[in-house]
């Protein structure tokens, strides 16, 4: 494909996997280590090692097939339904093993929140929607509720829009508005880590701008990993990007080198429009 | 080849030409100087319209590709490059264009003795190579070739540091042909503006071929900077 050599050894590979940290206080939130998925005799992830820093935003790119929201799904464990998964190596969140048979999945999304491609609200009110993941908690207290509705409406810059209109039908709203809904719906049950599959690729660029715009500040209090097939975006929006091909890791690091000086000629030909 | 990558080598193409045209203008002026040639100084003085109009056109190109084409990575070195190499070969046009309107000044040949005395040919000659050796480096993409520039360099700044004293001398002995010395100063120190611009594209060169910043660092070694010669 490219005039790159291609390692006989994809195991001894020596790809970065360790972001440059911003401080010392800084840790990794999520570790992947030696990971393999397979989906029946297809293996979509070959033996990826890759660290993520929390509060920071890491960007998974690649062509459509390379591995990269299978591997965004495994840390929240969303493969596990799917017919024929099996996954070798570990993925640990806060140096815990979440693959281990003690972790309670209802537990880890708690902490680790998805949005996906399509916005997806239930067909409720607007408040409901937000409420939704604190009732399945168990949780009876109306102010707390209210107070966290609120809060995660904020937090998600869609507040100001609908505070008149709560209980409107979630469904009435328009796209960018839905997808914000579903992120203060994720924000609601207080997660550390936010997993974004192509968060805005149903949305115009007013909408995505927002999207984006929201994700910058969520930074602050969250570590997100956001997977995008807008290049540009990627570059706007993340810390550090790593590129997949073929379900294996090409090159990861700080997001400004890969955009303008990638180490591989691979990366330099994807993200360069030259092949994908 | 992709729509991008169309795009790209139009504007490659564009400064190819703008380097090309601005070369041969720096040849002509010599010829035109050594030979008292006036009419070839007034076809550069012509010419220098056809600079400015490409320059117009590169920087339109790069503008549309920045806008339309997000480019990243290399492509965006590249544009940054050619963005900045534009601007450069426009100032060496300018450099030209100021010294053919010199040699229609001059009114007579310039003495042959005054023009050794003054390094004129060797600042030329000099000036022109390191031209050459951008435009064929950038036909090329060889970064060594860019290199050698900065050698070459050098030695049009020893040529320049040593004009002053020459000139004073020049005028000392005679005054009658001040006004002639003086123009063939500024033509030394047009020429060696002319290096410090080449020596730019040099350095643009290199940041768009090996994604590494040269400008304001001082050269480590003399040996270190691949200009053994040219």
């Amino acid at each position: 494909m490219e005039s790159e050599t291609q390692n006989p050894n994809p195991k001894a590979s020596k790809v970065e996997t360790k972001p440059k940290m911003d401080s010392k206080d800084q840790s990794f939130k999520l570790q992947a280590n030696n990971v393999d998925v397979f989906y029946g005799d297809f293996q979509a992830i070959k033996n990826i090692s890759l660290d993520i820093l929390e509060r920071s935003i890491t960007a998974f790119i690649g062509p459509s097939g390379c591995g990269k929201s299978t591997f965004l799904r495994l840390f929240n464990r969303m493969n596990d339904y799917i017919d024929g998964f099996h996954m070798e190596g570990e993925i640990s969140l806060d140096k815990q093993d979440i693959y281990d048979p003690s972790i309670k999945v209802e537990e880890l999304r708690k902490t680790v929140g998805m949005v996906f491609q399509k916005p997806n609200p239930f067909p409720k009110s607007i408040y409901e929607n937000v409420a939704y993941g604190l009732r399945i908690q168990g949780i009876k207290d109306e102010d707390f509720i209210e107070k966290r509705v609120v809060e995660s409406l904020k937090q998600a810059t869609l507040f100001s829009e609908i505070k008149d209109d709560l209980d409107k039908q979630a469904l009435a709203l328009s796209g960018g508005q839905q997808q914000r809904l579903c992120i203060a719906r994720a924000l609601a049950v207080k997660p550390s880590v936010l997993l974004m599959d192509e968060p805005t690729s149903a949305l115009d660029p007013i909408s995505s701008g927002k999207i984006e715009d929201l994700v910058h500040e969520l930074k602050k209090n969250y570590t997100i990993v956001i997977v995008t097939h807008n290049m540009q975006q990627a570059g706007r929006v993340s810390d550090n990007t790593a590129f997949l091909y073929m379900g294996e890791l090409i090159e990861y690091g700080d997001t400004q080198k890969i955009f303008t000086n990638p180490e591989k000629d691979r990366t330099q030909n994807y993200i360069t429009g030259r092949f994908g | 080849m992709s729509h991008l990558e169309n795009e790209i080598k139009l504007l490659k193409d564009n400064i190819l030409e703008l380097m090309f045209l601005v070369k041969n203008q720096l040849e002509k002026g010599h010829r035109a100087l050594d030979d008292f040639d006036e009419e070839l100084a007034h076809e550069i003085i012509a010419n220098e319209k056809r600079v400015d109009s490409l320059e117009l056109t590169i920087d339109r190109d790069c503008e549309n590709l920045l806008a339309l084409h997000n480019p990243v990575a290399v492509d965006l070195r590249f544009v940054m490059a050619a963005f900045k190499i534009n601007s450069d070969l426009e100032r060496v046009g300018d450099h030209a264009n100021s010294i053919a309107n010199y040699i229609t000044d001059f009114g007579a040949p310039v003495e042959e003795e005054i023009m050794k005395i003054m390094r004129i040919d060797e600042m030329y000659e000099t000036s022109i190579k390191m031209m050459s050796n951008v435009f064929n480096a950038f036909i090329t993409e060889d970064t060594d070739l860019a290199r050698k520039v900065f050698k070459l360099d050098k030695k049009l700044n020893e040529i320049n540091r040593e004009v002053s004293s020459v000139t004073t001398k020049l005028i000392q002995k005679n005054i009658e042909e001040t006004q002639n010395y003086l123009y063939l100063f500024s033509i030394i120190r047009k020429l060696e503006r002319v290096g410090d611009l080449t020596k730019n594209i040099a350095e643009e060169l290199i940041f768009y071929i090996e994604a590494k910043v040269l400008k304001h660092q001082k050269m480590k070694s003399k040996n270190n900077n691949g200009g053994n010669d040219s």
